[in-house]
C-alpha cells in the first residue's frame, strides 16, 4: 500500500503540470489544436486515477484550456471531486475551475451544496474564503436558498477576512433568491458600521448595488450613509456612497439640500480626482433634482462647471473624457452654464480621440442657438467628410439631425439651408441612417409649408440623380432617401417646375433595382405626378402632350407590373389599368384631368407616431368582448392577420418624431399660437390673424423675406449648404442695418411689439429673424388623447425581484431556510437519534408545522400588524425629521444647528442601537454556526443528543431574534449602545458572557446562551459546564445522566476564538430572581502540554429574563387594566438625565417590554412572562426623575421587576 | 459591478479571462477578440475608456483598460463603478502582481495563470470590489501560499525537485518567447488611496 503510494507520487512527478502544458502549447504553434486534444486525452486519463493530487493537477490544466476557449463542462464532476479535497491546495484549484465553468445549467452543481456548506463552516478561514469566492461565481437559486443562512452566519464571523467576503456574496444571493433580502438586511445594514474598513466597504458596496436598482427602498438609510460620508476617509467607500446619493436625490429633494454643503466641501478639499469627479457628479444630480427649489445653487453650478472645465482642459485624456461626460448632465438642466464653455467643447471635437469626440458631440446638442446652428453644423459637416470610421460618421450624422430637429426645429432659421444639409448628407456612402434622413425630409416638407417649393425642387434633383445614390444600393441604406424624395415630389407635385422630367426620372428602368418598398412609393407617386401634369396640359389645351404622357406611362409601367415585390406589382397593375382607361377617354377627347386629380385630393397631415395608441376607448365599449362568439379552434388564425396588419403599419410610419405627450403638445400649441399672434411676420390663412396683421401699422412689419433662389440648383452635383451660411450672414447683416435704422425711427415707439416670441433666447438671438416664416404644423393627435407614459418598465428586469420594502419588520414566516433538526419534546438518549440523512429532509416539515402554529396565533399577528404600521409611520417621520434642517417644534435635548450636527446626533445613536440589537441576533446566529462546527468535531463522540437539544434551542433563539428586531425597531429614536450579554465569569484563559431568554413554547423553561471567549494563546478543549441545581431551578441534562454530571460544551476553542453554546433550564416559580452556582472545567492545551483548569461562576436569573417581549395594542391594554385583577406597585427614581426615548429603549431592551402607547413624556408598556403573567407599566418622566407604576397579576413578580428596573435606571 | 476582467497581450492572446456573467466558451472567445480589436487600435495617449463592445454589454457598460508593456488589462464595468476608481484598481492589481511575482512580466502570467486568478480573487469577488488595499491582499496571498506549502510538506518535495529539474532542463524556454521578458513597468501614478 505504502509502496503504491510512493509509486503513485513518483508517477505523478512526470505528469504534465500546468507549466508543462503551457510550454508544450507554445512549442506546438503549428498544430496547437492537435496538441491540445492530445493533452485533453491525457487529462482524461489522469482524472480517472484515485490520487487527488493527480486529479487536481488535471483540473488545473483544464482551467487553463478553458481560457483558451475549450469547453470543459464534461469534467464538472471531477471538478467537484477536487473541490471536496481536504487540502486547501487542491480545494482552491477545484473552486477556481468551478468558478470558471459552472453555471446555472450545470446539472451536477446541486451535488456541491453540502460540500460548500462544509467548507463554509471550516475552521480554516481560507477554506471558507475560497468557497465563498467560488460560490460568488456560480451561485444558483437553489444554492442561494440552501446556503443563505450559512452565509448570513458568516457575516458575523470573527475574522474580517471572512466577514467581508460573506457580506459581498450576499448580493449574489439576493439576486438569485430575493426572499433572503429581508431577513438578511438588518445584519447587512449593521455591517455598514463594522470596525473593519474592508467589511464596511463591502457592505456599502452591496447596499449601493441594491439601491441603484430600487433606490426608493433605501431612502431610510440616507442618515446612516450621510454619517458614513462625513466620517469615512476611505475613498472607495466615499465614492460608492456619493454615487448612491446621486441615485437617491431624485427621490427626495430635501436630501439633496442637505448634501450640497458636505459635497462642496469635499470638492474643495479632496486631492483624489476620482472622488472629486464623483462629488461633482452627485452635486449635479442634486441640482437637477432641485432644479428650481433652491435660490442659491447657481454658485454650486458654477463650481461644478468650473471644476469640470479644469478636467476638460487637463492633458490627461481620461479626465477630459469624464469632464465632458459630466458636462452633458449639467447641460440638461442648466444649458446656459455650459454654453459659456462652447469654445472648449468645439475644441474637443477636433480631438484625436474618438471617445472624446463622441462626448463632445453629445454636448453640442445643447450648445446650439439660432445664431450658431449653421456654424456648428458646418463644422460637423467638415468632420463628416473627414471621418474615417463609419461608426463615428453615422454618429455625426445622427447628431446633426438631432441638433437641427430638436424641440420642433426651434433653432432653424432657414429651412432651405436645412434641406440642403440633408441633401448633402445623402452623399454619405455606407451609412445606416438613410431612413433617418428620409424621415427628416418628409417631416420638414410636410410640416413646413413655406419650404415645400424648395424641397420639391431639391427632391426632384435627387430623383434625377438617383443613379448616384443608388449606385451601390442594396448594400447601403442611403437609398431610403429616394423614398422620401419620390413621395415629396408626388404629393406636392403642384410645386414642381419640370414635372415631365421628374416623371421620366422615376420611370427609368434602373428604378426596378431599388428595394421593393421604395419602388412601391415610386409607383404611387408617379400617378400623382401624372395627374398634375395631365391637369396642366389640359388646362393649357395641349391635348397632344397629355396623350404623350399617358402613352409614356403605359409604356413604362409594365416593368413594375413584373416586379417580384407584391406591393409594387399590385399597385403597378392597378394603376396601369387606370391609365389605360384614361387613355381610352383621352382618345374620345373627354377631359379627365379633374377626375384624375380628384383621386389625390385633400392634404395629408402629419400624425404623431403615438396617435393611434392615444385614442381613448369610448365609454361603454368593451374591446375584449366578442362581437361574435368565435369557434374555439380558430383562435390562432384570428390572431395572424392582426400581426401582419400591425407590421405593415409600422413599416409605413414615416415620421420618426420624438414622442410628445398630449399635455406637452397642448402647451406647445398654445405657445405657438401665442408666438404666431405676436409675430408680425406671420401670415396666417385664417382671417383673424390676418386682420391683426393689417391692423398693425409700421414699416417694420414688412417681411424681410429674401427667398434667394439664385442658389445654383442646376449644378449636377448637389447644392452647397455653405452658400446658405454666407447668405445668412449677409441677410443678418442687412437685417441688422435695417434694424438699426428702424431703431432710430422707433425710439419713441414701444419696443415690446418688436419682441419675438422666444423669451428663452438672449437679446442678440431675438434679433435674428428667420428667413422663412414658417408654420410648423403639429402632428395630429386624436381628440381627448390620453396623456400616458409610454416608457413601461422592462418586465424582465432581474432586479425587479429585489424591489422589496426593507423597512417593514420581519414577519415570522420570513426566515431563511435552515437545516433544522427535529425539535425534540424531551431529550432522548443518543441511540434514538435519527440517521443524519433524514435531517436534511426534516426542515420542510418543520417549517410547515411552524407555520401552522403561527396561523393559530392569528390574533397575535394582527397585533403585530398594527405595530408594524405604527412603526412604519414613525420611520417616515424619522427620515423627515432628519431631512428637515429646521429645528423641530418639540424641543429636544440636542441642538439642531447644521445639517452635519443633526445628522450626527440623530443618526449615530440610532445606528448604534441597531447594531447592538443586531449583535444580539447575530450571536443567536452564531449558535447555528457553532453547531456546524460542533457537529464536525463530535461526530464520533456520540454527543448527538446535544445536537438535538441545540437545534431546539436554536429554533427558539431564532424566534427571539426576529422578535427582538420587531420590538427594537418599535421606536426608532436615537439610542445609546446596549448589549444584553452580561459577564458571567472570567479568568486569564476564558471569558464567559451570558444572556437569558424565556422560552415561548414552554412555560417552565429558559435558555441561557453563553459566549465562551478564548483569551489565551492556548487551545481550549473538553469544556464542561456544570451547575448546582436548586429546588426551583434545574439544568436540563440528557436523559440518563445524573444531576452531578456536567454538560459538555459542544465545541473547542482555538486561541482568540469565541463561540456560543446554549443551555436549557427548567424552573417552577418565576416570581423571584434566582442565583445558581456553577463551574466550567476545561483542558488548556499548548506547546508545553495540557492542564486542567476550572472556573467558578454564578448564574443570575433576573425576573426580567422570564419576560418575553410581547406586543400589545392599546385596546387590549386598556381592557387588561380595567379588569382589576392586577396588583399594583410603583417606584420613583431621581437623577435621570437621559432622554425619554433612551429610557424607554432601555426598558424595552433590558427588561423585555414593548411600548404600547407613548404620549409626550409618558408611556405605557407591556410584557408577559413565560408563565403568562401580564405586566403593565406606566412610565412618566418628570424634570429629573422617572416614576414607574406597575400592574401585574403577581405582586411578588412585580415588585422584583420594579426593583430590577430601579437598578437599571439608577445606572443611567 | 464588474462584468468581466480580461488580460491579453499585444497580439490578442488571452492571459487571463474572468467573466462574472455566464457566457459560453465560444462567446467568451468572441468577446476577447472583439475587446482586443477595440482596444488595440487605440493610440497610446487617448483616454482609457471605451463605450462597450457589442457582445458584452449594452449601453450601460464601459470598457476601462490600461496598457502595460506587452499586456492589456481590461475591465468591463457598468455605470455603478467609478471610472477613475477602476483605473486605480487596475493599477493596484498590477502593483500587487508585481509584488507577488517580484517584477512581474508576461511570462509570469503565462505560466502561473492560476496564481493570477488567486490574486484577483482577493481583489474582486463575483464582480464586486473586495479589497483595494495592496498590503492586505499581499498578506492574504502570502498566508495562503504558506498554507499551501505546509500542506505539500514532505510529499511535495519530490515534485518540487522535479519541477526544478524540468526548469533546469529547459533554459531555452525564455528564448522561445520573443516578447515575454519585458517586465511590466508600473509607473508611479498619483495613487488613489
Amino acid at each position: 500500500m505504502a509502496l503504491k503510494m510512493v509509486k503513485g507520487s513518483i508517477d505523478r512527478m512526470f505528469d504534465k503540470n500546468l507549466q508543462d502544458l503551457v510550454r508544450g502549447i507554445r512549442n506546438h504553434k503549428e498544430d496547437e489544436a492537435k496538441y491540445i486534444s492530445q493533452c485533453i486525452d491525457e487529462i482524461k486519463q489522469e482524472l480517472k486515477q484515485d490520487n487527488i493530487a493527480v486529479k487536481s493537477n488535471a483540473v488545473c490544466k483544464l482551467t487553463y484550456l478553458q481560457m483558451l476557449g475549450y469547453d470543459i463542462s464534461w469534467a464538472a464532476f471531477n471538478i467537484i471531486e477536487v473541490m471536496s479535497a481536504s487540502k486547501f491546495t487542491f480545494k482552491r484549484i477545484g473552486y477556481l475551475a468551478a468558478s470558471q465553468c459552472f453555471h446555472e445549467g450545470t446539472d451536477v452543481i446541486m451535488l456541491t451544496t453540502n460540500q460548500i456548506r462544509k467548507d463554509l463552516s471550516s475552521p480554516n478561514q481560507y477554506d471558507t474564503g475560497v468557497a465563498l469566492t467560488g460560490l460568488s461565481c456560480f451561485v444558483t437559486p437553489d444554492l442561494a436558498r440552501d446556503l443563505a443562512n450559512d452565509i448570513m452566519t458568516l457575516m458575523s464571523h470573527t475574522k474580517p477576512y471572512i466577514r467581508k467576503k460573506a457580506v459581498l456574496i450576499m448580493y449574489k444571493v439576493f439576486l438569485k433568491y430575493p426572499e433572503s433580502l429581508r431577513p438578511a438586511f438588518p445584519r447587512l445594514k449593521e455591517k455598514l458600521e463594522d470596525p473593519d474598513p474592508g467589511v464596511q466597504s463591502a457592505a456599502v458596496n452591496v447596499i449601493c448595488e441594491l439601491a441603484r436598482r430600487n433606490p426608493k427602498n433605501y431612502l431610510s438609510l440616507a442618515p446612516l450613509f450621510f454619517k458614513l460620508m462625513t466620517s469615512s476617509t476611505n475613498n472607495w467607500v466615499l465614492i460608492k456612497i456619493i454615487k448612491l446619493f446621486g441615485a437617491l436625490t431624485p427621490l427626495e429633494p430635501r436630501l439633496g439640500k442637505k448634501l450640497i454643503e458636505p459635497l462642496t466641501n469635499l470638492i474643495h478639499s479632496t486631492s483624489a480626482m476620482s472622488l472629486l469627479y464623483e462629488c461633482v457628479n452627485t452635486v449635479i444630480a442634486v441640482l437637477i433634482s432641485l432644479s428650481s427649489g433652491m435660490p442659491n445653487h447657481s454658485a454650486s453650478i458654477q463650481l461644478c462647471v468650473q471644476k469640470l472645465r479644469i478636467l476638460i482642459e487637463d492633458s490627461d485624456q481620461n479626465l477630459k473624457y469624464l469632464g465632458l461626460l459630466a458636462m452633458s448632465k449639467i447641460l440638461k438642466t442648466h444649458p446656459k452654464s455650459v454654453q459659456s464653455h462652447k469654445d472648449l467643447i468645439l475644441q474637443c471635437l477636433d480631438d484625436k480621440d474618438e471617445s472624446i469626440r463622441l462626448r463632445a458631440l453629445d454636448l453640442l446638442y445643447g450648445m446650439v442657438s439660432k445664431k450658431n446652428l449653421m456654424e456648428i453644423v458646418k463644422k460637423l459637416m467638415i468632420h463628416v467628410d473627414k471621418a474615417e470610421g463609419t461608426t463615428y460618421r453615422d454618429e455625426l450624422l445622427t447628431k446633426i439631425i438631432d441638433i437641427c430637429s430638436q424641440s420642433n426645429y426651434q433653432y432653424i432659421t432657414n429651412f432651405e439651408w436645412y434641406i440642403s444639409i440633408l441633401v448633402e448628407l445623402t452623399r454619405l456612402e455606407g451609412t445606416r441612417h438613410g431612413h433617418l434622413i428620409a424621415a427628416q425630409m418628409l417631416d420638414v416638407a410636410i410640416r413646413v409649408k413655406a419650404i415645400r417649393k424648395f424641397a420639391v425642387s431639391q427632391m426632384a434633383m435627387l430623383l434625377d440623380n438617383a443613379h448616384l445614390i443608388a449606385s451601390n444600393t442594396q448594400r447601403n441604406g442611403i437609398c431610403e432617401v429616394l423614398y422620401a424624395a419620390a413621395w415629396i415630389c408626388g404629393e406636392f407635385s403642384e410645386h414642381l417646375e419640370e414635372a415631365n422630367q421628374t416623371l421620366e426620372a422615376m420611370l427609368r428602368p434602373k428604378v426596378t433595382t431599388l428595394p421593393g418598398h421604395i419602388q412601391a412609393v415610386y409607383v404611387q407617386n408617379m400617378v400623382k405626378l401624372y395627374a398634375s401634369i395631365l391637369q396642366q396640359k389640359e388646362q393649357a389645351g395641349e391635348k397632344e402632350a397629355a396623350q404623350e404622357i399617358t402613352q409614356l406611362m403605359i409604356e413604362r409601367l409594365p416593368q413594375f407590373v413584373q416586379s417580384a415585390d407584391l406591393e409594387v406589382q399590385e399597385r403597378a397593375s392597378c394603376i396601369l389599368q387606370l391609365i389605360k382607361y384614361i387613355q381610352k377617354l383621352q382618345i374620345k377627347e373627354v377631359p379627365v384631368a379633374e377626375e384624375v386629380i380628384a383621386l389625390f385630393a385633400g392634404e395629408l397631415n402629419p400624425v404623431a407616431p403615438k396617435a393611434q395608441k392615444k385614442v381613448p376607448v369610448p365609454e361603454g365599449l368593451d374591446l375584449d368582448a366578442w362581437i361574435n362568439e368565435p369557434p374555439s379552434d380558430s383562435e390562432s388564425e384570428d390572431e395572424k392577420p392582426k400581426t401582419i396588419f400591425h407590421d405593415e403599419e409600422q413599416r409605413h410610419s414615416r415620421h420618426r418624431q420624438p414622442e410628445i405627450d398630449e399635455e406637452e403638445l397642448a402647451r406647445r400649441r398654445e405657445a405657438r399660437k401665442q408666438e404666431q399672434a405676436n409675430n408680425p411676420f406671420y401670415i396666417k390663412s385664417s382671417p383673424s390673424p390676418q386682420k391683426r396683421y393689417q391692423d398693425t401699422p409700421g414699416v417694420e412689419h414688412i417681411p424681410v423675406v429674401q427667398i434667394d433662389l439664385s442658389v445654383p440648383l442646376k449644378v449636377p452635383g448637389m447644392p452647397m449648404s455653405d452658400q446658405y451660411v454666407k447668405l445668412e450672414e449677409e441677410r443678418r447683416h442687412k437685417q441688422k442695418l435695417e434694424k438699426d435704422k428702424k431703431k432710430k425711427k422707433q425710439k419713441k415707439e414701444k419696443r415690446g411689439k418688436h419682441h419675438r416670441h422666444n423669451s428663452l433666447h438672449t437679446e442678440s438671438e431675438e434679433d435674428i429673424t428667420p428667413a422663412h416664416h414658417v408654420d410648423i404644423i403639429t402632428e395630429e393627435m386624436p381628440e381627448n388623447a390620453l396623456p400616458s407614459d409610454e416608457d413601461d418598465k422592462d418586465p424582465n428586469d432581474p432586479y425587479k425581484a429585489l424591489d422589496i420594502d426593507l423597512d417593514k419588520p420581519l414577519a415570522d414566516s420570513e426566515k431563511l431556510p435552515v437545516q433544522r433538526h427535529r425539535n425534540a419534546e424531551t431529550l432522548k438518549s443518543p441511540d434514538s437519534e435519527a440517521p443524519p440523512v433524514e435531517k436534511s429532509k426534516k426542515p420542510k416539515k418543520k417549517e410547515k408545522k411552524h407555520r401552522e402554529k403561527e396561523r393559530d396565533k392569528g390574533k397575535k399577528k394582527e397585533k403585530e400588524k398594527k405595530v408594524v404600521e405604527e412603526k412604519e409611520e414613525k420611520k417616515g417621520e424619522d427620515l423627515d425629521f432628519w431631512l428637515s434642517t429646521d429645528p423641530p417644534p418639540v424641543s429636544t435635548t440636542q441642538p439642531q444647528s447644521g445639517p452635519e450636527v443633526s445628522a450626527a446626533v440623530v443618526a449615530e445613536p440610532e445606528e448604534v442601537k441597531k447594531e447592538e440589537r443586531e449583535e444580539q441576533q447575530e450571536e443567536d446566529e452564531g449558535k447555528k454556526s457553532s453547531k456546524h462546527k460542533k457537529k464536525k468535531h463530535k461526530k464520533e463522540k456520540e454527543e448527538k443528543s446535544k445536537d438535538k437539544k441545540k437545534s431546539k434551542k436554536k429554533h427558539h433563539s431564532e424566534e427571539e431574534a426576529t422578535e427582538s428586531v420587531q420590538n427594537g425597531t418599535l421606536d426608532d429614536e436615537p439610542l445609546p449602545p446596549m448589549s444584553s450579554y452580561r459577564l458571567l465569569a472570567e479568568n486569564p484563559y476564558i471569558k464567559m458572557t451570558y444572556d437569558i431568554q424565556g422560552n415561548l413554547q414552554n412555560d417552565s423553561q429558559v435558555t441561557v446562551s453563553v459566549i465562551f471567549e478564548n483569551k489565551s494563546t492556548s487551545f481550549l478543549k473538553s469544556m464542561e459546564l456544570n451547575v448546582l441545581d436548586s429546588l426551583n431551578t434545574k439544568m436540563l441534562r440528557p436523559e440518563g445522566s445524573s444531576v452531578h454530571d456536567g454538560i459538555p460544551v459542544p465545541f473547542q476553542l482555538p486561541p482568540g476564538i469565541s463561540n456560543e453554546a446554549q443551555f436549557v433550564f427548567t424552573l417552577q416559580s418565576i416570581v423571584m430572581a434566582q442565583k445558581l452556582k456553577g463551574t466550567l472545567s476545561f483542558i488548556v492545551k499548548n506547546d508545553e502540554g495540557s492542564t486542567h483548569e476550572k472556573l467558578d461562576f454564578k448564574l443570575h436569573f433576573s425576573c426580567a429574563s422570564y419576560l418575553i417581549t410581547t406586543p400589545c395594542y392599546s385596546d387590549a391594554f386598556a381592557k387588561l387594566l380595567e379588569s382589576g385583577d392586577l396588583h399594583m406597585s410603583s417606584i420613583k427614581v431621581d437623577g435621570i438625565s437621559i432622554s425619554f426615548q433612551h429610557l424607554l429603549a432601555k426598558i424595552c431592551f433590558h427588561h423585555h417590554f414593548s411600548v404600547v402607547e407613548r404620549v409626550d413624556s409618558c408611556a405605557s408598556m407591556y410584557s408577559r412572562s413565560i408563565q403568562g403573567h401580564h405586566v403593565c407599566l406606566l412610565v412618566k418622566k418628570g424634570e429629573n426623575s422617572v416614576s414607574i407604576d406597575g400592574k401585574c397579576s403577581d405582586s411578588t413578580l412585580l415588585s422584583n421587576l420594579l426593583d430590577e428596573m430601579k437598578e437599571t435606571l439608577s445606572k443611567c | 459591478m464588474i462584468k468581466a476582467i480580461l488580460i491579453f497581450n499585444n497580439h490578442g492572446k488571452p492571459r487571463l479571462s474572468k467573466f462574472y456573467q455566464r457566457y459560453s466558451e465560444d462567446t467568451q472567445q468572441q468577446i476577447i477578440r472583439e475587446t482586443f480589436h477595440l482596444v488595440s487600435k487605440r493610440d497610446e495617449n487617448v483616454c482609457n475608456f471605451l463605450e462597450g463592445g457589442l457582445l458584452i454589454g449594452g449601453s450601460d457598460n464601459k470598457l476601462i483598460y490600461r496598457h502595460y508593456a506587452t499586456l492589456y488589462f481590461v475591465f468591463c464595468v457598468d455605470s455603478s463603478e467609478s471610472e477613475l476608481g477602476i483605473l486605480d484598481l487596475i493599477q493596484v492589481f498590477v502593483e500587487t502582481l508585481d509584488k507577488c511575482f517580484e517584477n512581474v512580466c508576461e511570462l509570469d502570467l503565462i505560466f502561473h495563470v492560476d496564481k493570477v486568478h488567486n490574486i484577483l480573487a482577493e481583489m474582486v469577488m463575483g464582480g464586486m470590489v473586495l479589497e483595494t488595499n495592496m498590503n492586505e491582499i499581499v498578506t492574504q496571498i502570502d498566508a495562503q501560499n504558506k498554507l499551501e506549502k505546509s500542506e505539500a510538506g514532505l510529499a511535495g518535495a519530490p515534485a518540487r525537485a522535479v519541477s526544478a529539474v524540468k526548469n533546469m532542463n529547459l533554459p531555452e524556454i525564455p528564448r522561445n518567447i520573443n516578447i515575454g521578458d519585458i517586465s511590466i513597468k508600473v509607473p508611479n501614478l498619483p495613487t488613489f488611496k
